[in-house]
């Protein structure tokens, strides 16, 4: 058996299905980030000035980048996970001699590639709004990559668990969005008071977000070693429990 | 060698209903054979065990001799799945939906091309390839199912109910197409509420019921075993009483119908005759229940409801 057809079937698949609705998945975020880049970087950035010695829009770019990558990484193999749960298509698989780590990796990568390309759309956007060059390219591309295989495997879990569509909302909406937006896309924790500093270090996205955005501006509020060891370990754990969850059956098998 | 070996198969689920008792199962290579029941017997519960979609409780399975849980891959790679119901993405064309079932069976892309083209050409859906499948209808979607589950060429093909809902002219095409593929040597194993489809189809059957596998022989030898044939007489003329002729228990369905139940070991001839006696004039007869259905009735009639 030749795990590697079933691999390039299934990653294949996945992204013809988000190339296939490109308006509701590729659109949406270029849109949604050219407004905050306008309004937040450009009407009211104007008047905050610089942090760090960046501008406010060079400091609100490479969040936003990311926050599009996360959300669009978790948000394609959650549903597109679920919807092949919800339609049965997942029997497709289960019957077929597919190992698990192949449909585990083979949705992840779907959740990859989608996020990435969301991730290159905002970031040619936000060459229109600011003048960016690379600090460190391989520090961008590594948490880049890392952060949205954290995400596609969190989305994964969310959709092996997820028992109705309602399931598959609750996460992004008050869990992903909320920590996001407070994982310092907008401002520096250094802005914050020392009680609010410390709880925004519970935050496994600030670190994400900062190492991003050292790899592109070169500033940043936490040490990149331990964001790449944050980000590293959730990504082990999470690999480890969705194969638990697939080599069990739950949420998928009777 | 046998196509499947079933051993000791239980299955209790989350809420305590034990949907199979220990059942113990074996089909033969290159057969055709009816697994059939009531519904909630356990059928679909030992389907889904075999392919994989349903955990067992304890017991084993192997299909063509490789164990299901220490040979998984290759025990896989034997089995095709043609489910009860519509499971594949509707959105997706009829061409795509085959090619990416045989690219997750490891087949490479220029044999699943030809594969693909094949299958569809064989269940008469080639012009349908570009299509997009949610706008097939419900025959030519069963279809797609069968094409899917076979372009892997898998030794084993399971049909659950392949022919549920779909008109007499799809269903006949089906019995063909499903009898040719036996014949070029896959095992079938056939599940159906038709029990005229398993009677013409299937040599060999197994009928469970309440987790229990309650019969399992060959088709003839259980035919064999019904001791009565009933009929349905038409007549020429109304008849006013209902005759009465030893050896026959007769009754009148209208005036111009009888139903009959005739002893095997007393036969049809004395039963004319004594119409004749009576100047019943017979214009045509049918079975009145398809004989294997009257056999699955007697079977399922005799076990005592909650029978474990």
């Amino acid at each position: 058996m030749n795990y590697f057809i079933a691999f390039k079937t299934l990653i294949k698949k996945e992204v013809f299905r988000f190339i296939r609705i490109w308006p509701q998945t590729l659109l949406p975020p270029a849109i949604t980030t050219a407004l905050y880049f306008l309004i937040f970087g450009k009407l009211i950035g104007a008047r905050i000035g610089t942090i760090s010695g960046a501008t406010y829009m060079d400091y609100i770019v490479p969040g936003i980048i990311l926050m599009s990558v996360i959300s669009h990484s978790y948000a394609n193999v959650v549903s597109s996970f679920y919807s092949t749960k919800f339609q049965r298509n997942i029997e497709e698989l289960l019957v077929a001699p597919v190992p698990n780590w192949v449909i585990l990796f083979g949705y992840v990568s779907g959740g990859i590639i989608r996020g990435l390309l969301v991730g290159m759309v905002v970031a040619l956007i936000s060459l229109v709004f600011a003048d960016i060059t690379v600090n460190n390219a391989l520090i961008t591309v590594s948490i880049v990559l890392l952060t949205a295989t954290l995400f596609s495997l969190a989305g994964f879990i969310n959709a092996v668990l997820a028992e109705s569509f309602d399931d598959i909302s609750i996460v992004p909406n008050f869990i992903l969005t909320p920590l996001s937006y407070l994982g310092g896309v907008f401002y520096s924790v250094s802005m914050l008071p020392e009680i609010w500093q410390t709880v925004s270090k519970g935050n496994p996205i600030l670190y994400m977000i900062n190492a991003f955005r050292y790899g592109l501006i070169g500033v940043t509020d936490i040490d990149i070693q331990l964001a790449f060891n944050i980000t590293g370990g959730f990504i082990v754990a999470l690999t480890l429990l969705s194969l638990f969850l697939l080599h069990k059956g739950i949420g998928i098998k009777s | 060698m046998n196509a499947l070996s079933i051993r000791k198969l239980r299955k209790t689920y989350n809420n305590g209903f034990e949907a199979l008792k220990g059942i113990n199962l074996d089909v033969e290579a290159g057969d055709f054979f009816a697994l059939l029941g009531p519904n909630g017997a356990g059928k679909s519960t030992a389907i889904g065990i075999i392919s994989s979609l349903v955990n067992e409780t304890s017991g084993s399975v192997s299909i063509f001799g490789h164990d299901l849980k220490t040979d998984r891959s290759r025990a896989k790679s034997c089995l095709g799945l043609v489910p009860q119901e519509v499971n594949f993405n509707q959105f997706e064309t009829v061409r795509s939906i085959v090619l990416n079932q045989a690219g997750y069976y490891g087949t490479p892309r220029k044999l699943a091309l030809q594969r693909t083209e094949q299958c569809l050409k064989q269940m008469d859906l080639w012009d349908k390839r570009d299509t997009v499948s949610r706008r097939l209808s419900g025959g030519m979607k069963r279809r797609v199912m069968i094409a899917r589950a076979m372009v892997h060429a898998p030794k084993l093909l399971i049909l659950d109910e392949p022919t549920a809902g779909v008109d007499i002219e799809i269903r006949r095409a089906m019995w063909k197409m499903m009898q040719e593929v036996n014949e070029q040597g896959t095992t079938i194993i056939l599940t159906t509420h038709y029990l005229e489809e398993a009677e013409s189809l299937c040599r060999n059957i197994a009928i469970i019921d309440q987790g229990q596998i309650i019969e399992n022989s060959d088709m003839a030898s259980l035919l064999a075993r019904l001791h009565i044939d009933h009929f349905v007489l038409d007549l020429a003329e109304p008849v006013v009483t209902t005759p009465v002729i030893a050896g026959y228990q007769i009754e009148r369905i209208t005036d111009k119908a009888l139903n009959v139940a005739v002893p095997k070991e007393i036969g049809l001839n004395l039963l004319f005759s004594g119409l004749s006696a009576n100047n019943i004039k017979v214009i045509s007869m049918k079975n009145k229940s398809n004989r294997l259905e009257q056999m699955f009735m007697d079977l399922i009639d005799s076990k005592p409801a909650g029978e474990q």
